[in-house]
């Protein structure tokens, strides 16, 4: 247990948050972030579906990183990761019925999130499962941060409410903004919005951190 | 015929897989500096797509659909096996993409000099996938119609990541804020090309 | 044995090939009669939502057993005669790819608390992203409207979405889809709040969602194109 709450597996939770964040740092996993931000609801499922993917398969491959032919590496990486997915899927059909259905098909493309390849290839073949497990939390973390960030600013402008899981749509603005005239703004839930979004929280996320910016 | 074309300049133009659904935005952001290279990439994307979807069509139709293994005996009309069709299609397109890569490489050496290097990294791009899962999703009616939406999405697809390549070519030039450089200024632009795709909503078809 | 040896990576591929196969099956398996019920009662509390019947995923069984008995499930032709099977199984996908006279039509009746009977018709289109589906549900003439419920799978949320909203399926009701002897469906009129009132059509026609033409255009045709069968059998019925 020490080892757990030490201060560098703190630092492998920690880490991916903010400063090495898959998204607007690593870029990674872009693909299916966006899609599924127009609400919070499936952003937080999607969230939490990743992080289970990426902690499970950083754990299983850990596990399994001794005795992984390495010519086969890469296929072995994807049939578990696949295989997990599948998991998921299945078990949000079940029991999350209405969220896997606004989610469709980007459950499936989990399996080509760049960031689980990315930490497995990276971290699990060559760390401790304990230490691999934890890191995949840390990036499964930093992602569903970055895509509720995204959904909450996008359903708060776009539609005016809140989804949260288990509450239902919560209507944020209140009625009397809409008396003196305001109005959703419909272009922040269609597509191209979410990219700008991110843009924007790159730029917001480097100006705090001058460490991040790119150089010419 | 009016059909397919119709699924096809849809999937080019409305349907696009970058602006969107998102699709390949991992290598569309990396490998977007220079219009040569992404030419390259665009290219082996539009090649991949058209070839993994219709082969992932008809294993769907045949092989995963419920209900499709009837072909084989009646007794088999009940199984379901769209369960399996994720690991199913990745395989398809793992191996697909390593056979491809094998073959271009013995008989046109000089296609493989400049597509070779992009094929292994399509096999993680989510644009192939998306392709194959969004076939599914949308229940195309025949290979045909599978096939005119892969290379449509592949067309898409080859458009966007030149278009981007071009502006950044340009962008280079000008006076970016600091922490916007590089990353962030792109996401921006996408954004922006993203919009003006979305005038092509209104086609009618 | 050694770990690069083409024995040894065939032994591996093998192995994880047959536990990720078990594995899969076990979970699929286990889960598939909840997801089967999840599918079923979702259709269920639509239809019964079209008449304004209220379900909860608990007792959606129950009251569609209650309110729409088996038989009363029923299934037509283009001619308005019965045939055999049950309209509650009836892949509407597949029968809308047949020529209207060869499609069976499924129907549900609904006897409702007041002892009126009012029918159920299912529709199935395409909006702008993807499909869009609904149900219909007609006074006893078979002409007036009495509810009208739409959903989707991935409109644009804000603007097609907006079609499984209340303010836009409430004006559905009390509108006739025939004038005279003569079928018209219902039409989707653009131009905002009170765009069909300013077209002078009150009787079949109702607003569209300003910023989601293509969807409002897409359901105005599925509303006709899925009705489009029932033609005798409404007439015959009236």
């Amino acid at each position: 247990m020490s080892e757990f709450l030490s201060k560098k597996s703190l630092k492998l939770l920690t880490d991916p948050l903010n400063d090495n964040n898959p998204i607007t740092v690593q870029v990674l996993g872009i693909c299916s972030a966006l899609a599924v931000t127009v609400k919070v609801e499936p952003a937080i499922v999607m969230g939490i579906s990743v992080m289970v993917v990426t902690a499970m398969a950083n754990l299983i491959v850990s596990l399994l990183r001794n005795s992984i032919p390495d010519r086969i590496r890469i296929i072995v990486q994807l049939v578990i990761v696949a295989a997990l997915v599948i998991i998921v899927d299945q078990v949000l059909k079940a029991y999350a019925y209405d969220v896997s259905k606004q989610l469709s098909v980007f459950v499936g493309l989990i399996i080509t999130n760049c960031i689980i390849m990315g930490r497995l290839e990276a971290f699990a073949l060559a760390n401790k499962p304990g230490a691999s497990f934890l890191d995949g939390i840390g990036n499964g973390l930093g992602y569903a941060v970055i895509l509720i960030i995204i959904a909450v600013i996008r359903e708060l402008f776009g539609a005016g409410t809140i989804t949260l899981p288990g509450l239902g749509e919560l209507h944020v603005v209140p009625q009397a903004f809409y008396d003196f005239g305001y109005k959703n703004n419909g272009l922040v839930i269609l597509p191209p919005m979410a990219l700008i979004v991110v843009g924007l929280i790159i730029w917001f996320q480097r100006a705090k951190n001058k460490g991040l910016i790119e150089s010419k | 015929m009016e059909n397919l074309i119709n699924i096809f300049v849809k999937s080019i133009f409305i349907d696009n897989m970058v602006f969107a659904y998102f699709l390949g935005m991992c290598s569309f952001l990396a490998v977007s500096k220079t219009v040569k290279t992404s030419t390259g990439l665009g290219l082996a994307v539009i090649f991949v797509l058209g070839i993994t979807v219709p082969v992932d069509y008809l294993l769907n139709e045949y092989i995963l659909k419920p209900g499709a293994l009837a072909w084989l005996s009646p007794k088999y009309a009940e199984v379901d096996l769209s369960f399996l069709s994720f690991i199913i299609f990745i395989a398809i397109i793992a191996s697909m993409v390593q056979l491809v890569e094998m073959i271009v490489e013995k008989f046109a050496p000089s296609l493989y000099a400049s597509l070779g290097i992009f094929l292994p990294l399509i096999a993680v791009n989510c644009a192939i996938l998306g392709g194959s899962l969004f076939m599914q999703e949308r229940d195309y009616q025949s290979v045909a119609e599978a096939t005119s939406f892969a290379l449509g999405s592949g067309i898409g697809w080859f458009l966007a990541i030149v278009g981007i390549a071009a502006i950044r070519e340009k962008i280079k030039y000008s006076n970016v804020p600091a922490p916007l450089r590089g990353l962030g200024i792109t996401f921006i632009v996408t954004g922006l090309m993203a919009i003006a795709f979305m005038s092509f909503m209104g086609i009618k078809l | 044995m050694k770990k690069d040896s083409n024995l040894y990576i065939f032994m591996y591929a093998s192995i994880m090939v047959i536990i990720v196969a078990a594995v899969l099956s076990f979970t699929a398996e286990t889960l598939k009669p909840i997801q089967k019920q999840n599918v079923k009662v979702e259709k269920i509390q639509n239809i019964l939502s079209s008449v304004g019947i209220k379900s909860t995923k608990q007792n959606a069984e129950e009251m569609f057993d209650k309110y729409i008995p088996n038989n009363n499930r029923i299934l037509i032709n283009s001619k308005g005669e019965k045939v055999e099977g049950n309209a509650f199984n009836i892949n509407l996908k597949i029968e809308n790819s047949k020529a209207i006279d060869q499609r069976s039509l499924p129907l549900f009746i609904v006897n409702m608390d007041d002892g009126t009977k009012k029918t159920i018709v299912p529709l199935l289109g395409t909006g702008l992203w993807g499909p869009i589906w609904g149900y219909i549900a007609f006074e006893p003439d078979n002409n007036t409207i009495f509810g009208a419920i739409f959903d989707h799978k991935g409109e644009t949320p804000g603007l097609g979405a907006e079609i499984s909203k209340d303010w836009f399926q409430k004006p559905f009701k009390g509108k006739t889809i025939f004038e005279g002897d003569k079928f018209v469906s219902i039409t989707v009129h653009k131009g905002g709040h009170g765009a069909a009132e300013r077209a002078g059509d009150t009787k079949h026609g109702v607003d569209a969602i300003s910023g989601g033409t293509i969807t409002s255009k897409g359901l105005e045709k599925m509303v006709y194109e899925s009705l489009e069968g029932y033609q005798s059998y409404f007439k015959e019925n009236k």
